[in-house]
This record gives C-alpha cells, sequence and structure tokens, in this order.
C-alpha cells in the first residue's frame, strides 16, 4: 500500500464514474437506472478505499500523512496533498455522505438526472480536495471550485424561489472569497510559498496577522455561517433538493470551520488571541437569536437550517477558546452535526418526497402509521437537541466546557442553547410526530421504504455509536490537535516575550 | 454482577423495543420485568454483600468515553454504600412497576413500547446512581430526563399529555443548565470531574494546610466578572449543582412540570415521578456532599429552597381534586423535606427519607392507578367516594400507604411506619440545624406535616368513605384489581410499615456515643461530614415537644380532615366560598403557569417572531444581499435577464476567472 497515491485515488475517483455516465447518453429509464447505479457504485466504492485511509493512519503522529507532491506548472505552487488528524475524518465524512445522497436522490430527482448525478460527483472531488490540499493555491481553487456545482444544484432542481436562494448564496460567498484570494496573494508575498505546512511554520507579523486574518474570516464566516451573514442558508436549503441540503449542512459548512482551524487559528495566532472576544460575541448571539427564530418557524427545512446556524455557532466558539476541549469538541461537533444534520435534512426528504410540503402544520400524528420514521427522527431530534449518548452531546460538551474555561459570560450565555434547542426541537417534533392524525391527505402515507431504511438507520447507529464511544475520534484528533495548540501558545508567547522586551529596552 | 445489574434493563429495553412488534406484547412485558426481576434480586445481593462486608468504596470500569486534554472520562461505576441502597430503591420499585404494568396496560395497544421505555428508563437511572463522574450522571441525568419525555407523551394522541411532555423535558432542561455549568466549574477548579479526585482534593482542602489553602489561595475562577476565591467558587459550583438538582426534583421554581407530568400513565407516575426520577436530585446532592460539606452558603440555600416547596406543595395539594394531583404535590412536598434534612447536613436521613418515601409514594401511586382502573378512567376525586365496599384490598394498601406517609407510629419508641421514622428524623434534625434557615425550615416543616396528613386523609375520605358520586354505570363495573396489580402493592405495603424500623440504625443511628449505631459502618465515606458537622449526635437528643411535634401537626390534620370530610362536609364548601381568593390561588397552583408563560413563554415566541421579521428579513437582508441585489437590478436590470440559465454561466464564469487570475499572479510572483 505504501506509495499509493490514495488520497488522489479517493478525490478523483468520482470523476471516474462521471466519465462512465458521461457515456450513457439516453433518456430512457433503463439509463436513468443505469446512471444512478453508476453513481452509488463509485460513491460507494470511494467510500470503502477512504476507509483504507482512517486504517492507514497513524494517530500518534501530529503532522501530514499519506504526503504526495508534485510541481505543477513549475511555478512554486505544487500539487501537494496530505492528511493530518484534523483534517482526515472530515475526508471519511464526505464520502460517507455521497452514497447516502445519491440514494435519496434516487426518486426524489427525475429530471435531468445525468447532468444532476455528475454535478453531486464533481462536487464530491471538490470537497475531497479541499481537506486534502497542502497548497494553498489548490485549497482555493477547490474551495471556491465546490461552489459552482453547488449553484447547479440549487438552481436547477430547487424549488420555487432556486434563483432567489442560489443568488443570495453566490452574493454572500462571492464577498468572503474576492478578499480570501487577497489574503491568500499577500500571504504568498510575504512567506514566499503557497504550501500550508510552511505557512504553518511561518510566523507572519502580527500587524499583517491581523488583515490577513480578517479576510480569511470573511470568508469563512460566510461559509459557516456565522450571525449577521447567516441568511442564505435558510433560503438555500429551503430551495435546495433533499441531497443538495445534506451536502450543504453535512460538509460545506464544515468548510469554514475547517478553514477556521487550519488557518486563522494556526496560522495567524495572535490576531486569533486578538479577535477571540469578536468571534466569541458573533457566536453566542447566533446561538440565542438563531436558537429563538427557528422556534418561531412554520418551514421545516427553514427551522432546521436555523438550527445548523445555532449548532455552528458552537463550532466557532470552540475553535477560538483555543484549548484542548474547545477545539476537540469543535471538531467533534462538526462530524457529529454533518451525521445529524444531514440525517435530519434526510427526514424531512422523508415526508416532503410524500406530501410535497415543508409546512409544517401540514403534518400531524405521523407516528400512527410511520412508527419507524418516527423512532429514526426522535433518534436525530435528541441528537440536535445534544442529549448525552448521542454524537450531539459530545461537542456540545466539549466546546460549552472550552467555553467555560477561556469566559464563564460567554458560556452561561451560550449554555442557555441546550434550553432553547429543546424547546424548538421538540415543539417541531410534537407538531410533526404527535397528535392526533385528522389530515385525511396523511392517511395513506407509508412507512420507511427499504432504501430509506438503508440510508436512516446506518445513521443512526453512528449517531448513537459515536456518543457512546467517541474515543475513535478523539484517538484521531489528539496529536493534530496537541501540536496545533501548543504552537498557538508557544506564539502567544514569544509575542508577549516580545513585547516584555520592548518594555524593558525602553 | 454490577455489569448484570446495570445493563441488564438495558438489554430489556432494546429487545422490547427494536423486536416488539414481532415478539408481541405477551413476549415483551415477560421479557422485560422477567430482567428486571433478576436485576432486582441482584441488587439486593449486591447491597446485603456491600453493606455486610467492610469493603470500601471502589470502581468498576465499563468502557472509554471522553477524552480530550486534561479531561478524561470514561464509562464506569462508582459502587459505594450510597449506590447501593440507590440500586435496590430503583430495581425494586422498578421491578414491581413492571410487574403492575402488565395488568394496567392490559387494554393497551402499543405495550411493547410502554415496557421498553419503562426499561429504559431503568437504565438511565441506574447509569446515575451508579456513575463515577459527574458526566456520566448527566448521561443517566438527562437520559431519565428523556425517558420521562416519552413517557409523559405516551399516549401522544392527547395534546395535554404532549404539552406536559415537553414541559417536563424544557423544564429539566433549564435545571441541566445549571448542572452543566457546575459541571465545568467543577472540572475547572478540581481539574478532573471524575468523583474520586474530586473529593479527594475537596477533602485535601478542608484539612491541615488544605485549609489555610482555601482562605488564601487567593482567586482561582472568574464567574461573571467576579473574581472568586475559592471558598467562594465552591459555592458558586454547588448553586449550580444544586439547580440541576431542583429541575430533577422538582423543587419551588422549576417545580411547575411535576403536576403535569401527571398525564402520563399511572405506573409510570409511580416509579419516575414518585419514587426515583425526582429523586435523583437529592442522590446528587447526597453524593456531592464532599462538595456541599465545604459551602455553608450553599447549604443554607438547598434548606430554603426545600422548606419552602415542602410547604408550598403541600398547600397546593390541600385543595386539589385530581386524585394523581394531589399525589404528586404531595411529592413535590416530601422531596422539599429530603431537600432540608441535606442542607442542615444530615444526608443520611434524607438519604432515608428517599428510601422510605419509595416504597409508600410508589404505594400510594400504585393504590392511586387500582382505583382509577377500578372506576373506569375517572381521576376526579369528586365523582369517585364510597369505594371502600367495593375494593377493600386496595384499601387497605392505600391507608397503608397513608399511615406511612402521614407518619404515624408512637414517638421515642421503635413502633411506627417507615415515614414515622424518616420524617421525624428531617424534622428533629431541622430543629438543631446551624444554618440560618433551620429554624423557619423546622417550623414550615410541621406546618407541612399538618398539611400532609390533612391532604392525604381528605383523599382517603374523598375517595372511599361517603356515598358514591359517581354513575351508576360507573359504580356498577367497579372491580377489585387482578392479582398482578395486587401483589406488588403488597410488597410495597410490606416496605411501607417495615422499612423504617429495620433500616432506622443504619441509616440515621448515632454517629458514637451510647446509642451508637451503624451509621459509620454502613455508609462508610459514601456519604461525607465535615469535622463541625454533629448534626448526627444532636438531633436525637431534641425537647419532648419537638419529638412529639409531627405527632400533633398529624393527629390535628387528620382529625380536620375527618371533620371536613366526612363529619360536617359542608365545611370545606363554605370555606372555599369564604376565602374565594385564597382559594383560587392555591387551585391555581400559586399562579405559576400563568407567570412563567407571562415572563418566559410569550416574550420568547414574540422575540423569536420579531428576529425572524425584522431581524434577518427586514435588517440583514433587506440592507445586505436583498439591497445590494435591487441596486444592482435597477442599473443592469433592463440589460440582463436575471434567468437561472444566465445566472449560473455568470458563476461559473466568474470562478474559472478567478481561479485562473491566481494562477496567473502566482506564476507571475514566483517567476
Amino acid at each position: 500500500m505504501a506509495g499509493m497515491p490514495i488520497l488522489s485515488l479517493v478525490t478523483f475517483l468520482p470523476l471516474v464514474g462521471v466519465l462512465i455516465i458521461l457515456f450513457i447518453n439516453d433518456d430512457s429509464e433503463i439509463a436513468k437506472r443505469n446512471i444512478r447505479m453508476v453513481s452509488l457504485l463509485t460513491t460507494g466504492f470511494t467510500f470503502a478505499i477512504s476507509l483504507l485511509i482512517w486504517i492507514g493512519f497513524d494517530t500518534s503522529d501530529p503532522g501530514f500523512q499519506f504526503v504526495e507532491k508534485a510541481e505543477w506548472l513549475d511555478s512554486g505552487i505544487s500539487y501537494h496533498m496530505g492528511v493530518d488528524g484534523i483534517s482526515m475524518l472530515f475526508v471519511i465524512l464526505t464520502t460517507f455522505l455521497m452514497p447516502l445522497c445519491i440514494l435519496a436522490s434516487w426518486d426524489a430527482v427525475q429530471t435531468r438526472v445525468k447532468a444532476y448525478m455528475i454535478a453531486f460527483l464533481v462536487l464530491e472531488t471538490l470537497m475531497i480536495g479541499v481537506f486534502c490540499a497542502l497548497d494553498i493555491v489548490l485549497f482555493y481553487v477547490f474551495f471556491e471550485g465546490g461552489l459552482i456545482p453547488m449553484f447547479i444544484i440549487i438552481g436547477v432542481w430547487g424549488g420555487k424561489r432556486r434563483v432567489y436562494a442560489s443568488f443570495k448564496f453566490f452574493l454572500y460567498t462571492l464577498l468572503g472569497s474576492v478578499l480570501m484570494l487577497l489574503a491568500i496573494m499577500a500571504m504568498f508575498f510575504n512567506a514566499g510559498t503557497t504550501s500550508i505546512p510552511d505557512l504553518l511554520a511561518h510566523d507572519f507579523p502580527a500587524s499583517m496577522q491581523t488583515w490577513l486574518w480578517l479576510a480569511f474570516f470573511a470568508s469563512f464566516a460566510v461559509k459557516m455561517p456565522m450571525w449577521p451573514v447567516h441568511t442564505w442558508l435558510p433560503d438555500a436549503h429551503v430551495e435546495a433538493p433533499t441531497a443538495g441540503s445534506v451536502i450543504l449542512a453535512g460538509i460545506l459548512l464544515k468548510l469554514g470551520g475547517y478553514g477556521l482551524i487550519r488557518f486563522s487559528l494556526a496560522m495567524f495566532p495572535l490576531a486569533s488571541a486578538e479577535f477571540a472576544g469578536l468571534v466569541f460575541t458573533l457566536s453566542v448571539i447566533a446561538i440565542v437569536y438563531t436558537s429563538l427564530v427557528a422556534l418561531m418557524q412554520e418551514d421545516v427545512k427553514k427551522l432546521i437550517a436555523y438550527s445548523s446556524v445555532a449548532h455552528m455557532g458552537y463550532v466557532t466558539m470552540g475553535i477560538f477558546a483555543a484549548n484542548h476541549q474547545g477545539v476537540d469538541g469543535a471538531i467533534f461537533q462538526m462530524l457529529s452535526h454533518g451525521l445529524v444534520s444531514g440525517a435530519l435534512f434526510l427526514c424531512v426528504g422523508v415526508i416532503y418526497d410524500r406530501m410535497h410540503t415543508r409546512d409544517i402544520a401540514a403534518y400531524g400524528g405521523l407516528v400512527q402509521i410511520m412508527p419507524r420514521y418516527a423512532a429514526a427522527f426522535m433518534v436525530f431530534t435528541m441528537a440536535n437537541v445534544g442529549l448525552p449518548g448521542t454524537s450531539g452531546f459530545v461537542g456540545e460538551f466539549l466546546v460549552l466546557m472550552g467555553i467555560f474555561k477561556a469566559n464563564t459570560w460567554f458560556a452561561v450565555i451560550a449554555t442557555t442553547g441546550v434550553i432553547l434547542s429543546a424547546a424548538y426541537a421538540l415543539w417541531l417534533y410534537r407538531r410533526v410526530i404527535f397528535g392526533v392524525l385528522e389530515k385525511e391527505s396523511l392517511k395513506a402515507m407509508l412507512d420507511l421504504s427499504p432504501r430509506e431504511r438503508a440510508i436512516l438507520y446506518p445513521l443512526v447507529v453512528l449517531t448513537i455509536f459515536f456518543g457512546v464511544y467517541p474515543a475513535p475520534v478523539f484517538d484521531v484528533t489528539s496529536a493534530s490537535v496537541d501540536a496545533l495548540l501548543s504552537d498557538y501558545s508557544a506564539a502567544l508567547d514569544a509575542a508577549r516575550a516580545a513585547a516584555d522586551v520592548a518594555m524593558t529596552a525602553n | 454482577m454490577y455489569h448484570a445489574i446495570v445493563f441488564l434493563p438495558l438489554i430489556g429495553a432494546l429487545v422490547a423495543g427494536l423486536f416488539g412488534r414481532s415478539l408481541g406484547a405477551k413476549a415483551s412485558e415477560y421479557i422485560t420485568s422477567g430482567l428486571m426481576v433478576v436485576a432486582a434480586i441482584l441488587s439486593w445481593i449486591a447491597f446485603l454483600t456491600f453493606s455486610f462486608s467492610d469493603s470500601e468504596a471502589f470502581t468498576v470500569p465499563v468502557m472509554r468515553w471522553i477524552q480530550s486534554g486534561g479531561l478524561d472520562v470514561g464509562w464506569a461505576f462508582r459502587i459505594d454504600t450510597l449506590t447501593v441502597v440507590m440500586l435496590i430503591v430503583v430495581n425494586t420499585v422498578s421491578s414491581l412497576v413492571h410487574i403492575y404494568s402488565i395488568g394496567y396496560m392490559h387494554h393497551d395497544p402499543h405495550r411493547p413500547r410502554f415496557f421498553a421505555y419503562l426499561s429504559l428508563f431503568t437504565f438511565a437511572m441506574l447509569m446515575l446512581v451508579t456513575s463515577d463522574n459527574l458526566v456520566q450522571m448527566f448521561f443517566g441525568w438527562e437520559g431519565v430526563g428523556l425517558a420521562s419525555y416519552l413517557l409523559i407523551g405516551f399516549w401522544y394522541k392527547k395534546p395535554s399529555a404532549n404539552a406536559a411532555a415537553m414541559k417536563a423535558f424544557i423544564v429539566n432542561r433549564v435545571g441541566d443548565f445549571g448542572f452543566a455549568l457546575g459541571i465545568f466549574g467543577v472540572f475547572v477548579l478540581f481539574g478532573s470531574v471524575n468523583l474520586e479526585t474530586v473529593f479527594a482534593s475537596a477533602a485535601a482542602d478542608l484539612t491541615g494546610e488544605g485549609a489555610e489553602g482555601v482562605a488564601q489561595a487567593g482567586n482561582v475562577m472568574n464567574f461573571l466578572g467576579y473574581q472568586l476565591d475559592k471558598a467562594h467558587a465552591l459555592t458558586v459550583v454547588c448553586l449550580l449543582l444544586f439547580m440541576g438538582a431542583m429541575g430533577k426534583s422538582a423543587q419551588f421554581l422549576l417545580h411547575t412540570w411535576l403536576p403535569d407530568a401527571m398525564e402520563g400513565p399511572t405506573p409510570v407516575s409511580a416509579l419516575i415521578h414518585a419514587a426515583t426520577m425526582v429523586t435523583a436530585g437529592v442522590f446528587m446532592v447526597a453524593r456531592m456532599s464532599p462538595l456541599f460539606e465545604l459551602s455553608p452558603t450553599a447549604l443554607t440555600f438547598v434548606t430554603m429552597i426545600g422548606a419552602i416547596t415542602a410547604f408550598f406543595a403541600a398547600t397546593v395539594g390541600l385543595v386539589q381534586n385530581d386524585i394523581k394531583r394531589v399525589i404528586a404535590y404531595s411529592t413535590c412536598s416530601q422531596l422539599g423535606y429530603m431537600f432540608v434534612a441535606l442542607g442542615v447536613g444530615a444526608y443520611g436521613a434524607g438519604i432515608f427519607h428517599l428510601f422510605t418515601h419509595a416504597f409508600f409514594k410508589a404505594l400510594l401511586f400504585l393504590g392511586a392507578g387500582s382505583v382509577i382502573h377500578a372506576v373506569s378512567d375517572e381521576q376526579d376525586m369528586r365523582k369517585m367516594g364510597g369505594l371502600r365496599k367495593h375494593i377493600p384490598l386496595t384499601y387497605w394498601m392505600m391507608i397503608i400507604g397513608t399511615l406511612a406517609l402521614t407518619g404515624v407510629g408512637i414517638p421515642g419508641t421503635y413502633i411506627g411506619t417507615a415515614g414515622f421514622f424518616s420524617k421525624d428524623a428531617i424534622i428533629e434534625s431541622a430543629y438543631v440545624g446551624n444554618n440560618a434557615a433551620a429554624g423557619v425550615a423546622f417550623a414550615l416543616l410541621v406546618i407541612a406535616a399538618l398539611f400532609t396528613s390533612f391532604y392525604s386523609w381528605r383523599l382517603i375520605f374523598m375517595t372511599f368513605h361517603g356515598k358514591p358520586r359517581a354513575s351508576a354505570d360507573v359504580m356498577h363495573h367497579v372491580h377489585e384489581s387482578p392479582q398482578v396489580m395486587l401483589v406488588p402493592l403488597y410488597i410495597l405495603a410490606a416496605g411501607a410499615l417495615l422499612a423504617g424500623v429495620l433500616f432506622y440504625g443504619a441509616f440515621t443511628g448515632h454517629a458514637e456515643g451510647e446509642h451508637a449505631g451503624w451509621y459509620n459502618e454502613f455508609w462508610r465515606t459514601a456519604l461525607f461530614a465535615g469535622p463541625d458537622n454533629r448534626i448526627l449526635e444532636e438531633f436525637h437528643d431534641v425537647p419532648l415537644l419537638v419529638k412529639w411535634s409531627p405527632f400533633i401537626a398529624m393527629a390535628i390534620g387528620l382529625v380536620t380532615a375527618w371533620y371536613f370530610y366526612i363529619r360536617s362536609p359542608q365545611t370545606p364548601r363554605n370555606l372555599a366560598a369564604q376565602h374565594e381568593g385564597l382559594y383560587k390561588f392555591l387551585l391555581n397552583k400559586w399562579y405559576f403557569d400563568e407567570l412563567y408563560d407571562f415572563l418566559f413563554v410569550r416574550p420568547a415566541m414574540r422575540l423569536g417572531r420579531f428576529l425572524w421579521k425584522r431581524g434577518d428579513g427586514w435588517l440583514i437582508d433587506g440592507f445586505g444581499p436583498d439591497g445590494v441585489a435591487s441596486r444592482v437590478l435597477q442599473t443592469t436590470g433592463r440589460v440582463v435577464k436575471l434567468q437561472s440559465g444566465y445566472l449560473y454561466h455568470y458563476a461559473f464564469a466568474m470562478l474559472i476567472g478567478v481561479a485562473a487570475l491566481v494562477t496567473w499572479m502566482i506564476l507571475g510572483g514566483a517567476v
């Protein structure tokens, strides 16, 4: 296995599927079926291969592993791939969610199946690329490139207001990416390299860090999304097809969090310490504000979208708490949220496929005809609420603990989120699942089909498994987080020492 | 063995929950109940072997859980006297409730689900009481909350049941908010959340150089802008932890969910909302006694809240007409007693009352269930009456429960029901307690004892005596419950009569001196009392009047109830008419629901809507993307048709352009 370029293999394998699909030039039912089959097999196979990364991963090594490097255009930019404990599990999360998305689109998408599947497979390549890229230009290309298939997915297969939604999405992300592009150029001029490992070792001057941090933050904050640049997310989710929502919530939001750890915290420690208060403030506003807004939503998807914003608030807080519990918690929260919010959107997809409405008021009493669905939805609701024993708890708890160490005010306000999340999530559950089954239209609904069970049951199992036994995740992340935090505090100490020297010199 | 005790109920829950429909209801009932009985027998074996041994507390590791930096939390059981006492309480009541439910629920189409929930609850409760660290305790804590939510809302077609379930979960979450912050505080103060480490470190603070350490350590925690030294930090942590206990044990201010929780099936009320879950708060404070002992302020607060709850809930119980709500308020009130005991430092007495209360309150609830079962699911006592002749066995069981709850016994002797020993111990402890709230607490508890006696006998008289007020049709169907429901009642009745006299010495006996009980041998290190805590010696030697005060209060309550509901039934009606304001105030539970609705629920919703429509819709979108978009459209709108297809071409072109630009820029830079 040694020497096999496994990261490139995993990254570009979906493109092989695209190639095959391109050869299916037919609009018949059989052709559609074949396209779906090819996509499923490709993504499934990619997931299987990606597991080899986890198996071969050396948990004691804090650095980058499976590194591949090739010069690109003889320009200093290189095709440089590798994963460490922070990024590796996001690769697995991506490859894991993809086959589920393909399955979820099996019957729901009937128009332009070929283009749809191609968009998804290209999206997978780009997203895996983001997490594997060790060259900042490569990162940028993957990072921004991933938006294109997402625009298309929302804009072509979306709901009624898809144009508005994708336009909003576009406008927000454009703002961020331009600033990030400028920052990347500035970094290159200062450090003379685009290699991420080299940049991580490079000390940027304090004043420069501030500007670079702000530029990167603009981009990542939009992606997370943080308050007040979050309003694209509810619209994008509402209009996106189910699988689009799953990827959006499950992976795309994590790009921002990953970026904040990899770039903001690791490369600009001084600025991170300086701006931690700002991030905390925006995060607690996000948690309380969006939770309250979620409480009043009448659209299932919008409610879950707002709850995503609140949950991402925990992530940003945890990262800039810059202690072990905070960063570990943030990473875990992202992985868990990838599973749980993905699962919640899939759950919404299940009833949307049957009723073609996302209006909460249109449902009620589903437990009587869909007990399996009700049970699965209950597990995900509880995970969303952060009940101990589900994966949602571990991340949230660690983050809050990390914040408590950093600043109790923010911890107390953020912890009110556990009350609010219980309120909106249980109220949603009550209105959709419990009650008397009165509406005639609902009575003919069937419980989960075998395909839907194949999608949701693995997620149920993983949600509980990682809640009870999260150790596999922490084993992977601990060495890298250790290294990250010791670099971080070393940089702060150095700056402080330098300031002291300057003081005494005067 | 401990693995079996904890995990057998989980296995039962999983089997009934996952395969209940294919196994059928009967099989699910027998499997879950059978496993529970096995677990209960094992718990008694564990209890007896542990209490007759001289083993120190020990830990049974199970599995890794969360490791992050300095935080290392595992799944593990801490076995000491407190744990084994809770094991027998939980598993005994739970197995009896399982068996009883076979009879009580036999009409229900969803029995597998019901039994799965019951067993799941038991598992979570066992995880709570066996936890060797605070995070696992939190797991059990929220786990029982989930089970309670599911069981209160078991009859999901009833909107009131759904509302009550949500309310229970959310109010408990308010408590959990404090508990979680308390855990964080413990971690900051002690660098660990494992009980062993925390207690050892707390003990070091107390003795020798540590004591000076407490005073001189300087600021160890910054809480909400206040720099706290260690003593104050401990007080903050204890108060936060106690907030969790207030939620779970339905103490004053966070009590509103418990009466509503009576929407659940009656066996659930007996198990969760009387005997076990609601006592989790008491257990937690007792478990954390090494910390609470270091904070007199926190203990005073605990005493105060306990006393207020005992009094408040008893007043509301006086006028309720729903048979289950009367018992629910009684539970709330009795939990207040337990907290008073903890607050004055008589941890043994608090746990003793928890132990005896589990028997007689479960008995009363299951008895009430038997009554409800007999009168075709009627719960309003105004529509009962005269049932004594029709369901004599249930009647006598309820009498035993009432005798135990009201604490009938002869002061100064060892003759009495379970409640006599434990409740009197608490009242006497409150009398000798030396914190600021103890005096008031003593007075409130004696008054509450009077009320307890009144509402308990009122319940008996209204239900069983007098003329039947139910319709002839209902009366025609009145029947005694089947043996499967009565046998659990007999066992609980035996507990309600004997638990006091048998375990009195062990739970609350003298630590030293001539009457030396087995207190120290029994509890060993499970409960911690500071060097200044002499309450165990002192409360045995109180003035005679104090010893008799609960008895007198009980007698007055009984006579008044007899006069009001047997001798002169007009009197209560006249009184209610005379003091209509007070009556309404009590009947509406001091208007707490209305107050909270006004203070929290409505403003939250209004704020949510405001932030959504005005914040997101008007402010952010209006000045952000929509504003920009409309500006752009104004200038270019006539030229460019913003059709979806075009937009994507733009997006595409833009991004490729950007990518090309970067490449070019950096190429240029590198050359």
